[in-house]
């Protein structure tokens, strides 16, 4: 790996970046060490209930994300003590300076999008968005981040994505990818219209609410198998927001799937279109195929790239499918997916290479695209 | 409207005479009604089917749950000429599709009145073996073409194995049938004994898409449309896989052989990569599996090929049937459904040679099934 401590080197100079062009990372994670942390910004009622039903003592850690988990962190990126992706310092030194980074989108995937009670679900998000400001963003120029909703409560929900709007480091509105019902329903479609109005992009991230087994089979066994099923999660919710029309009454909203893997979206796009041609009846307001909904509407992170075994099959996925919009870079910090700085696999390159690390995510985040001048793109 | 709907012009270019022996390893038949069953069914159980019917976990008692986009789910062209349901008049499936389709051997999948599904275990048992005798009386018998499917409750595998060791003595069932919905996942340990009567009894298992476990068709609950359920059938059998290759199933069963039926095939490749790639990082979770889950998709499944995923650029199905296997296909038809692949159309465009359409229309299948 001589060459490649070369390069992460000469990147750790500020500014420079190993990449073409310095990238948007648009899934990194960030997680609240405790409860202790997110108490300065609950309200009085919410402090007290902490106190007195000793809420400190309930980790908020989701299923499937267990911290210990290989996966969860990288060795050389795992902190010696603490919660993977604590650590403002270390993600700096980790990603931001080596990756020569110009964002990163953080996304703090957290408890409270699963709690039952709605009210405690929507006092947490706030005290996280609001924690995500003041020990993130207030500190670090080069982050920005997704609103932490109660999706519980699409009214909260939308309360939540209006107390936030205006703070521009805010890009789009976080969801789990399973929650309690599919995401193309109507009583949704508020989320989506707040999201449109404020230039948010919806970011769809893998993880559930396990209100249901992870998969129509019933409950699975292994923490591999749920992980693995994220990806069948997306394919039903990109399904769920196509059919149910988001994209016809929201023309201008923007979904990102985020750590989702992307190798399946060929094979799903096809069955997707060949099965609207025998249903579309039922569906009259879907006027085009789905793949064409898909690659207007939808963005994928990278990381994780599920690799064929073969050289030449990446590039053959990549073609299939059939658009250089869709992909945009990820890191999927601090989980560990890659070595070194092996983020993006050499089948994306050239005029594509630039298009997933920063362009494509312009495109995508129009809160981003305002603040990058003409100048700086080329 | 400026989409393609349908290529009508290869459909009339394609000569008669290309038309090529088939096996049709997914045909549907049908019950005119459910008193067709009840010369394979004890008294007590006939009265229960009219006293109390289907008891199944889904709001509908005696309908799907989501309504077709056609009656029956069937081709238009597919009613008798009596009007009775699709699949059910045997002389004239014989005449519209085996010698229509020039069909050499056609596997029935039986899923109107499955007793896999019911909640009244002892019903579901007179079920499957009514079904069972059914098949070979109705279909079997009539044309020799036909091979059947062993229908069993896989919820209590005591009696599912006592149904596999009865029927595996006649050869014209060529498969244990099992739906992918179950009430558990189908790697999970209470289902081995249903594998080890399979292998023991040198069978394989079929699994046809569907079923009703109690669990909504995605992990956020039901879907509204159609679309969206037809669809998600695909997912159901990627966590199909998914189980039984995590839960160790060949591992403990390395004889053991799956058929995927009408699930398609285009997704297999993402998903064995998937597995292949988190499996490196989860495997001190899975110590049992000590194969990679790619080699062992490879070895121990098939897949029918109806519904053919449809590329925007026919070629790029070319590449996924390299990277499943030509070995690993086997043709289907789908009738009398609504979806129905016609082996004149199908796998045209894909660039494959005429070795490969062999294999994948008729030589696969009768090495696999051992038809002859």
């Amino acid at each position: 790996m001589a060459q490649g401590a070369t390069t992460i080197e000469s990147a750790s100079v500020k500014g420079a970046t190993p990449f073409a062009v310095a990238p948007i990372d648009c899934d990194v994670h960030i997680a609240v060490p405790s409860m202790h942390a997110l108490v300065p910004y609950l309200d009085d009622y919410w402090q007290e209930a902490v106190r007195t039903r000793g809420l400190d003592r309930h980790q908020m850690n989701v299923t499937g994300n267990a911290a210990n988990a290989p996966i969860s962190a990288r060795p050389d990126w795992r902190p010696k003590s603490g919660a993977p992706g604590t650590d403002l310092e270390a993600l700096r030194s980790q990603l931001l300076d080596p990756f020569g980074t110009k964002f990163a989108i953080c996304n703090c995937v957290y408890g409270a999008q699963v709690l039952h009670n709605e009210d405690m679900a929507a006092a947490l998000c706030r005290a996280v968005n609001d924690w995500i400001a003041r020990e993130w963003l207030d500190r670090e120029p080069r982050l920005r981040a997704s609103i932490v909703v109660p999706l519980q409560n699409p009214q909260l929900a939308v309360e939540e994505i209006e107390r936030r709007a205006g703070d521009k480091r805010f890009v789009q509105v976080l969801l789990p990818v399973m929650g309690e019902m599919t995401l193309g329903r109507r009583i949704y479609w508020p989320i989506y219209e707040a999201a449109e109005r404020h230039g948010l992009a919806i970011g769809i991230h893998a993880g559930s609410s396990y209100r249901y087994a992870p998969s129509s089979v019933g409950w699975s066994s292994y923490q591999l198998e749920d992980y693995v099923l994220q990806s069948g999660a997306f394919e039903n919710q990109l399904l769920s927001l196509i059919a149910e029309g988001v994209f016809a009454k929201y023309p201008a909203l923007k979904v990102v799937f985020m750590e989702a893997g992307f190798m399946w979206l060929p094979a799903f796009l096809w069955r997707a279109n060949k099965t609207w041609r025998g249903t579309r009846a039922e569906t009259p307001w879907l006027k085009r195929p789905p793949a064409e909904i898909f690659r207007d509407h939808v963005r994928v992170t990278i990381q994780p790239i599920d690799e064929p075994p073969h050289p030449g099959q990446l590039e053959r996925v990549l073609e299939h499918i059939g658009s250089d919009r869709v992909l945009l870079f990820s890191s999927d910090y601090p989980h560990w997916h890659f070595e070194g700085m092996n983020a993006l696999p050499e089948a994306m390159s050239g005029v594509l290479a630039k298009k997933i690390l920063l362009e494509n995510a312009l495109e995508t985040y129009s809160r981003l695209g305002q603040a990058v001048s003409a100048k700086e793109r080329r | 409207m400026n989409v393609t709907v349908r290529d009508r012009k290869s459909q009339a270019a394609a000569p008669a005479e290309v038309r090529q022996a088939v096996v049709d390893c997914d045909i549907h038949p049908a019950t005119k009604s459910v008193q067709e069953l009840f010369p394979f069914m004890a008294k007590r159980w006939q009265e229960h089917a009219l006293t109390y019917g289907n008891h199944i976990r889904q709001g509908l008692a005696d309908a799907l749950a989501h309504p077709r986009m056609q009656p029956e789910v069937a081709r238009a062209d597919a009613w008798p000429p009596d009007g009775s349901i699709p699949g059910s008049d045997v002389a004239f499936m014989r005449e519209q599709h085996l010698d229509g389709n020039g069909v050499e051997y056609g596997v029935l999948i039986p899923l109107g009145r499955s007793g896999a599904s019911q909640r009244n275990i002892d019903y579901g048992i007179a079920l499957c073996s009514a079904v069972n005798d059914w098949q070979l009386a109705k279909y079997c018998d009539f044309d020799k073409r036909f091979r059947a499917s062993i229908t069993v409750t896989q919820e209590d595998p005591a009696a599912a194995v006592a149904e596999i060791d009865k029927r595996a003595g006649d050869k014209r069932f060529v498969q244990v049938l099992l739906p992918p919905r179950t009430v558990e996942p189908l790697g999970r340990r209470r289902y081995r004994p249903v594998f080890e009567a399979a292998v023991r009894n040198k069978l394989p298992v079929g699994l046809h898409l569907g079923g009703v476990g109690g669990h909504p068709s995605t992990g956020s609950g039901y879907p509204s449309y159609y679309i969206e359920e037809h669809t998600s059938q695909v997912q159901t059998m990627q966590a199909l896989v998914t189980s039984l290759v995590v839960e160790g199933v060949f591992e403990e069963f390395p004889s053991l052989q799956i058929v995927l039926i009408e699930g398609g095939f285009s997704w297999v490749p993402s998903l064995t990569w998937r597995l292949d790639k988190h499996w490196k990082k989860f495997k001190s979770e899975v110590p049992h599996l000590k194969r990679a889950p790619s080699e062992q998709v490879r070895r121990h499944f098939r897949f029918t090929t109806q519904p053919i995923e449809e590329p925007e650029n026919p070629r790029h199905l070319r590449d996924i049937i390299e990277w499943v296997g030509v070995d690993r296909l086997m043709f289907s038809t789908d009738y009398p459904h609504w979806d129905f692949d016609d082996p004149r159309q199908a796998l045209n465009n894909a660039g494959l040679s005429e070795a490969e359409k062999k294999k994948i229309f008729s030589g696969n299948a009768k090495a696999f099934y051992g038809l002859s």
